[in-house]
């Protein structure tokens, strides 16, 4: 017996420490569920953790750019409906050759720690985000500057710590150099990369990374990574798009579902990502509050325009024959209930028709007619090898079921149901590294959300040659011709010179169009006046909480 | 005693050792978490081979297993890709996810053993095989399913509970998920008691005890329920482990920031400092739930001993 109360006394105390470990926590929390009092004219929204530090040029996701919408405002905005650039703290950018632009500021404008914004808060910022030592995932954006490849090299170490292409004149003015003619550039600096940066954080960026200081329409007032972040007013703000509530809790949900639930139940207000299995129904579900409006983000699959089987005019004649043979219609309905929209061109429907969307710009090209289709493969020998496969990573969205369905759309019209299959790659990485490696067989899925509602940015970085994001490897020296004359001319020629490259491209298909992503949320009746700006992040100034 | 423990302690360190490495590869070998930053887009280069540095990617698998290891031993497990120490991580979701473990637990205890003790007595009689119906149809039903539908009835439609679990977790939220994560369990718990408590029902000391006179709460608590729990402390302390790691289905739907969730970012995001870190401590949890139940095997049957 003695043993055993030995044994007793181990086990008991090894249990006391794990209750005093655990169970105390559990006590002094108690309070945090409720708490309805400090909600009021409070918006909560749906949030999940974003992926990286949540700082301008280190950010390229809707979770973390809805923090920056909201803290930060850059030269320009995107007017949340037309998505046509705005100035929001520039006064005036001016250009006479389209290279050297005079950028001035608007003055008065203050960060929400009350310090000013000058023209060394732009200049120093985006020295930061382009230096490559501070490996910031948006550097890219300042591509365009003089200076670029000196603070950026491709290999080994920078050479400048600075950008050559900026000068600060006096307080509210600099001047940008850019290494190439680019009309359109101060369409551009509405992207939240291009936003200001306090003294603070280049004083201290531990610190202001765990409580980011902004000169937006409001301020952090509590960040808990993966919890929740809370903001409210920042009363330093000299924009005019004032918050009309009093501030907005962002809260992480672990999964799209529960935080449906929750709306449902009513302990959120704005749900901006619904889970795709409740798109069916969410209309009905929340009595008509329910957002489905264009996003800036198109869906494509191309083809590997370095492998010997797609090179050449036979092999053209087969894509465009592919892209006959889809669907596109029934797709997008049956499996995305409406919120896809079949494609036509390259561009997206945000852009609107004077940003250079055209509909229909590809012509029969991009619609479904099953007898050409077949004609036009076999016309050109059949498809290479007999058969094709679609390639994509299938552990997000809903790839597996769409390419499921392209490929069924494919073997009805071939009369061959081996004709096309589903190749899928386990995980976004390893797809990702197959791509860039070159190493595609088939086609690939390929999607692009824009970074700005410009067409310069469907088009250029994916179809130049040797562009940063060219998949296909497609290549037109008449294309590149036509995209250097767009980027010298103003802004209407610019756009008609794009969409005639956009014709040729769409002629020769290195990527056949799909469909056009809608953005989709949901919101409380507690709330109204629920918005989606191009990006399909919620506009939380405007949101008016009853 | 003291020998056999120390012992216990000293195999754990192969098995930890080997563990880690294969997670370790396991996540390596998926493919490169970089890439995956940079979401739709070819990473620029340069900046990615920066980061691969940083994040000691771009060493061969055994070195950066090295590195990690070394780094571990001195409390630093890394950093996950936004920057938050995996250590912190850790500190958050370990205590929600004990608390949403020992709320099961305590279920299971409680009704699992009540209801397996009563109808271990009662053999045959309705109640016993009401029971038994209605344990199957608990195994039967998926979690996912009991834990959306018990959501959508009590949480939204009714409005009795929270559907979402508040950051902090108290005990208070974590009943009714504690309870769906419990259920398959305690179907288990409440069959091994039942078989057991049948089983011993009949035996020698049994008959011996009720003809000494002794009362009848004292004869099925002390002689009968003591004996026959062996099975069921098996299960349940292996049970500890799977509590803790399995529970992601129903941390997902309840919204519970605990180590399930964790583990499932991790592996989505291919964080190898993440996955590895929290399946380390995993281990070390597997582990000494193992010895505990060994150890109370000594207090359960006295005739067990470790010396």
């Amino acid at each position: 017996m003695r043993g055993a109360t030995r044994a007793t006394w181990a086990v008991a105390s090894a249990v006391a420490v794990a209750l005093t470990a655990t169970g105390c926590g559990g006590g002094g929390d108690g309070g945090g569920g409720g708490g309805g009092g400090s909600d009021e004219g409070v918006v909560r929204a749906f949030w999940t953790d974003p992926q990286n530090p949540v700082e301008p040029a280190n950010t390229n996701e809707v979770q973390g750019g809805k923090v920056l919408d909201m803290t930060f405002r850059g030269l320009k905005r995107y007017n949340p409906e037309t998505a046509k650039a705005e100035n929001a703290m520039a006064q005036s950018i001016d250009t006479t050759d389209q290279q050297n632009f005079t950028v001035k500021l608007k003055p008065g404008w203050k960060f929400s720690d009350g310090t000013p914004v000058t023209a060394n808060s732009f200049v120093d910022a985006w020295n930061y985000g382009a230096l490559l030592t501070n490996k910031q995932i948006n550097s890219y954006f300042f591509e365009y500057i003089e200076g670029y490849d000196k603070v950026h090299p491709e290999k080994g170490k920078p050479k400048a710590k600075k950008l050559s292409g900026l000068k600060v004149k006096d307080k509210n003015t600099f001047t940008v150099k850019l290494n190439q003619k680019f009309s359109l550039w101060p369409e551009t600096l509405g992207y939240s990369a291009y936003a200001p940066l306090p003294k603070a954080f280049f004083k201290d960026r531990d610190a202001w990374l765990k409580k980011p200081i902004g000169n937006g329409p409001y301020k952090v007032d509590s960040y808990t990574k993966g919890q929740s972040m809370k903001l409210s007013r920042n009363k330093h703000y000299a924009g005019p798009d004032k918050p009309k509530n009093k501030g907005v809790e962002l809260k992480v949900y672990t999964d799209q579902n529960t935080g449906y639930t929750d709306l449902q139940a009513g302990n959120l207000d704005v749900v901006d990502e619904l889970p795709a299995g409740q798109l069916k129904n969410a209309k009905k579900d929340l009595d008509g509050r329910y957002i489905n409006q264009p996003a800036g983000i198109l869906q494509t699959i191309s083809f590997p325009l370095y492998d010997k089987d797609w090179k050449g005019e036979k092999a053209e004649q087969i894509r465009r024959g592919l892209s006959m043979a889809i669907d596109r219609e029934k797709v997008t309905e049956k499996i995305y209930h409406g919120t896809r929209e079949p494609a036509t061109d390259l561009t997206s429907p945000v852009l609107g028709p004077a940003g250079g969307y055209k509909q229909g710009l590809c012509g029969e090209t991009c619609e479904y007619d099953p007898k050409k289709a077949k004609k036009m493969i076999e016309d050109a020998g059949g498809l290479p090898g007999g058969k094709i496969t679609i390639t994509s990573n299938v552990d997000t969205g809903s790839h597996r079921q769409w390419m499921e369905a392209v490929c069924n759309s494919i073997n009805d019209t071939l009369g061959k149901n081996s004709a096309c299959s589903v190749n899928p790659v386990p995980t976004f990485g390893e797809f990702r590294s197959d791509v860039t490696n070159k190493k595609m067989k088939g086609l690939f899925r390929t999607g692009w959300q824009m970074d700005y509602p410009l067409i310069q940015n469907f088009l250029q970085p994916l179809y130049y040659t040797d562009a940063s994001s060219n998949d296909s490897h497609y290549s037109n020296k008449q294309v590149d011709k036509l995209m250097d004359e767009a980027n010298e001319s103003e802004e209407g020629a610019a756009i008609a010179k794009f969409q005639q490259a956009q014709k040729i491209i769409l002629d020769e298909m290195p990527a056949i169009p799909l469909w056009y992503q809608n953005g989709n949320a949901g919101y409380s009746d507690r709330v109204s006046g629920v918005k989606l700006n191009p990006f399909s992040v919620p506009v939380f100034t405007d949101i008016k909480v009853k | 005693m003291g020998r056999y423990v120390i012992r216990r302690l000293l195999q754990m360190i192969p098995v930890f050792i080997g563990t880690t490495f294969l997670i370790f590869v396991m996540v390596y070998a998926v493919g490169d978490p970089v890439n995956a930053m940079f979401g739709d887009r070819a990473p620029d280069p340069a900046t990615a081979a920066q980061l691969r540095h940083e994040f000691n990617l771009d060493k061969p698998v055994w070195q950066q297993y090295l590195l990690y290891m070394g780094k571990i031993f001195t409390g630093d497990f890394g950093n996950a890709f936004n920057g938050q120490p995996v250590i912190e991580l850790i500190g958050n979701a370990f205590p929600i996810t004990v608390r949403l473990a020992i709320v099961a637990i305590v279920f299971e205890i409680v009704i699992g053993l009540t209801l397996g003790v009563i109808t271990g007595l009662r053999r045959g009689r309705p109640i016993d095989t009401g029971v038994l119906m209605l344990s199957l149809v608990v195994i039967s039903i998926p979690t996912f399913v009991t834990g959306t539908v018990g959501q959508y009835l009590f949480g939204v439609k009714w409005g009795w509970i929270r559907p979402a679990v508040s950051p902090e977790a108290p005990v208070g939220e974590l009943i009714f998920p504690g309870l769906v994560l419990a259920l398959v369990s305690l179907a288990y718990v409440t069959r091994l008691t039942r078989t057991s408590i049948a089983e011993n029902a009949r035996a020698d000391y049994v008959r011996t005890a009720v003809a000494k006179g002794l009362p009848r709460r004292r004869v099925t608590v002390r002689h009968l329920l003591r004996n026959s729990l062996i099975p069921v402390v098996t299960f349940l302390g292996t049970d500890v482990g799977n509590l803790m790691a399995g529970a992601l289905v129903t941390e997902r739907i309840f919204n519970i920031q605990g180590v399930g969730f964790q583990l499932w970012q991790g592996i989505v995001r291919q964080n190898s400092p993440t996955v590895v870190g929290f399946v380390t401590i995993l281990v070390i949890v597997f582990l000494l739930a193992n010895l505990l139940v060994d150890l109370l095997y000594a207090v359960l049957d006295p005739r067990i001993r470790y010396d």
